[in-house]
């Protein structure tokens, strides 16, 4: 990491410059100065009823409750924590089909949803469970025909994620939802990505079970919750950790005191700062996107129109991503290429989208967050638009572009 | 992933990138690699027809830094060589020399693979026969 100074206008900035807070946030200073009594001074055992080390702790968890819960607005009473958003997506959707196995054995779900529920999908149809992954449209939007004609008398759970993680699309839930109640099924929604940016709540929206995580909204890492509604309809999940009855007989085990103090201080900060940061992060996204856009043969993938604010996933055709990574590398990004994934397959959402190959591979995915200055915006403009036209000069497919060549007719020498 | 600091030269100081003309004799082209797989290489050689000394060699590739490296070396190491020379140029050689990752190998692979193709299409141009890959199975 190193200072330089930006030459345009005079500031210092740091570099890499992090734009990657669809992967994890930069913790707030306020939620860490909240933790930090937590750790070596109250320092109890929240489950230990007997002394005031104990009633502490406790005293402390219930009041993040409730910031927690006024973020999504719920009761205290219906917050289950957990380790993160993958062992809630894994609590909601096996604990659904274990305690609802008597009604039914149908879950629907996207293929565009992350690997927490994708996978906790996977594990259930192995002991039987049939699950519909439903595709998307070229916008990554769910088709709503699509979706009412997937019920069956057998459905008991729909999982369809509140804003991707990929691309940032946020999906009509208040739609969904009600198809989904119609139908007799309960909702969930993996809202990793929006809680904290967009208003969710639970009752407009008509949410069952909600997942959440307290590091993508400037929170610490190995915190999050399963929202479980009490009333109309009551839902219950099977625990999926045994042992010692916690959080309502939903999930065992300590709880994690400093994760949830600064998890409850980091949603009463995004309560409050939500409505001016979205716009402000929905402007510098909206400028970043239009300079990029106007290289040649440059794509911006996802609906434009109903997603988050910070999020912006963009294509550069004929350059390949993970060279493309190491040519921006004074920016912290991700690439939905398939060279920087373990296996040698493009992003799975992005082909969702119906996205060819070579677009696919050469992705960047742009998170923007509370931290990010215009300057660094203005700095990963020029950096993609130097790295881009580096690479295009190398690429033969651009070459072959440039003279006229239907690319689609090669026939490339395959291994 | 770290990239040795023979891959991030060869990255930011390319050696060799451009055309050369493929409709002379002289000029072998090979195009390998494919965009579904993020990897095509196109190498070129330009040959002395009476020495068969590899004259000048250029590439383009589309593909990670791993894969620009190894094309990029590929044409270094062309140069100055016979075509016969070429040939013996083995993808654990660019490996070693670029000290690339197990799931990198296949990037020098395919750079072998364009050295390979540019020397056959300049043999076919010529008259003669391609040499068959019986080097190793993919």
């Amino acid at each position: 990491m190193l200072l330089i100074q930006d030459t345009s206008n005079h500031q210092m900035l740091k570099l890499p410059i992090y734009l990657d807070n669809n992967a994890t946030t930069r913790m707030d200073e306020r939620v860490l100065e909240a933790m930090l009594p937590y750790f070596t001074e109250y320092f109890g055992n929240a489950a230990s009823r007997n002394h005031p080390y104990g009633w502490k702790a406790e005293e402390a968890v219930d009041y993040a409750r409730e910031q927690i819960a006024q973020l999504i607005g719920c009761s205290e009473k219906e917050i289950i924590f957990t380790s993160g958003a993958t062992e809630s997506n894994n609590l909601a959707i096996k604990g659904v089909a274990e305690m609802y196995a008597s009604k039914g054995n149908h879950i629907i779900t996207l293929t565009t949803e992350h690997k927490a529920v994708l996978d906790a999908c996977k594990h259930l149809e192995k002991q039987g469970i049939e699950v519909t992954y439903l595709s998307v449209k070229e916008d990554g939007m769910v088709d709503i025909e699509a979706f009412r004609n997937a019920f069956t008398p057998k459905t008991i759970l729909v999982s369809i994620m509140f804003g991707n993680n990929e691309i940032g699309v946020v999906q009509p839930i208040e739609e969904l939802s009600k198809i989904t109640h119609e139908k007799g099924a309960l909702f969930h929604t993996d809202a990793t990505q929006a809680v904290g940016k967009i208003p969710v709540n639970v009752d407009t929206h008509g949410i069952d079970l909600l997942s959440f995580t307290g590091h993508k909204m400037y929170g610490p890492k190995g915190i999050g919750a399963l929202y479980v509604r009490r009333k109309n309809p009551r839902v219950k999940v099977t625990a999926q950790m045994d042992g010692g009855g916690h959080e309502r007989g939903m999930r065992s085990g300590t709880l994690n005191v400093p994760g949830i103090v600064g998890f409850g201080k980091a949603c009463e900060i995004c309560r409050l700062e939500m409505a001016s940061e979205s716009v402000r992060l929905a402007a510098l996204r909206d400028k970043l996107e239009a300079e990029l856009s106007t290289m040649e043969e440059s794509y911006i993938n996802g609906n434009k129109e109903h997603r988050l604010p910070h999020v912006s996933n963009m294509s550069f055709k004929y350059v390949e991503g993970e060279g493309l990574i190491m040519g921006v590398k004074d920016i912290a990004v991700s690439s939905g290429s398939a060279c920087t994934s373990a296996s040698l397959e493009p992003s799975y959402v992005l082909k969702s989208l119906g996205l060819s190959d070579d677009l696919a591979h050469s992705s960047l995915r742009f998170g923007l967050s509370r931290y990010t200055t215009e300057e660094e915006v203005d700095f990963a403009i020029q950096c993609v638009r130097k790295a881009v036209n580096q690479l295009r000069d190398m690429s033969p497919l651009w070459e072959m572009f440039k003279d006229g060549v239907d690319l689609d007719a090669v026939e490339w020498a395959h291994h | 992933m770290a990239y040795s600091d023979k891959v991030i030269d060869h990255y930011s100081n390319p050696r060799n990138v451009g055309t050369l003309d493929k409709s002379k004799k002289e000029v072998g082209t090979g195009l390998v690699g494919a965009p579904e797989c993020g990897d095509v290489m196109r190498l070129q050689i330009e040959v002395d027809p009476e020495t068969q000394v590899i004259k000048d060699a250029r590439f383009k590739t589309f593909g990670c830094g791993s894969a620009i490296a190894s094309s990029s070396l590929a044409t270094e190491w062309l140069k100055g060589k016979t075509v016969e020379e070429a040939m013996t140029i083995d993808n654990m050689d660019i490996v070693e020399e670029l000290a690339l990752p197990p799931v990198k190998i296949h990037c020098s692979v395919l750079a072998e693979d364009a050295i390979r193709s540019a020397i056959n299409d300049y043999r076919v141009k010529n008259g003669l026969d391609p040499i068959p890959d019986t080097h190793k199975p993919h």
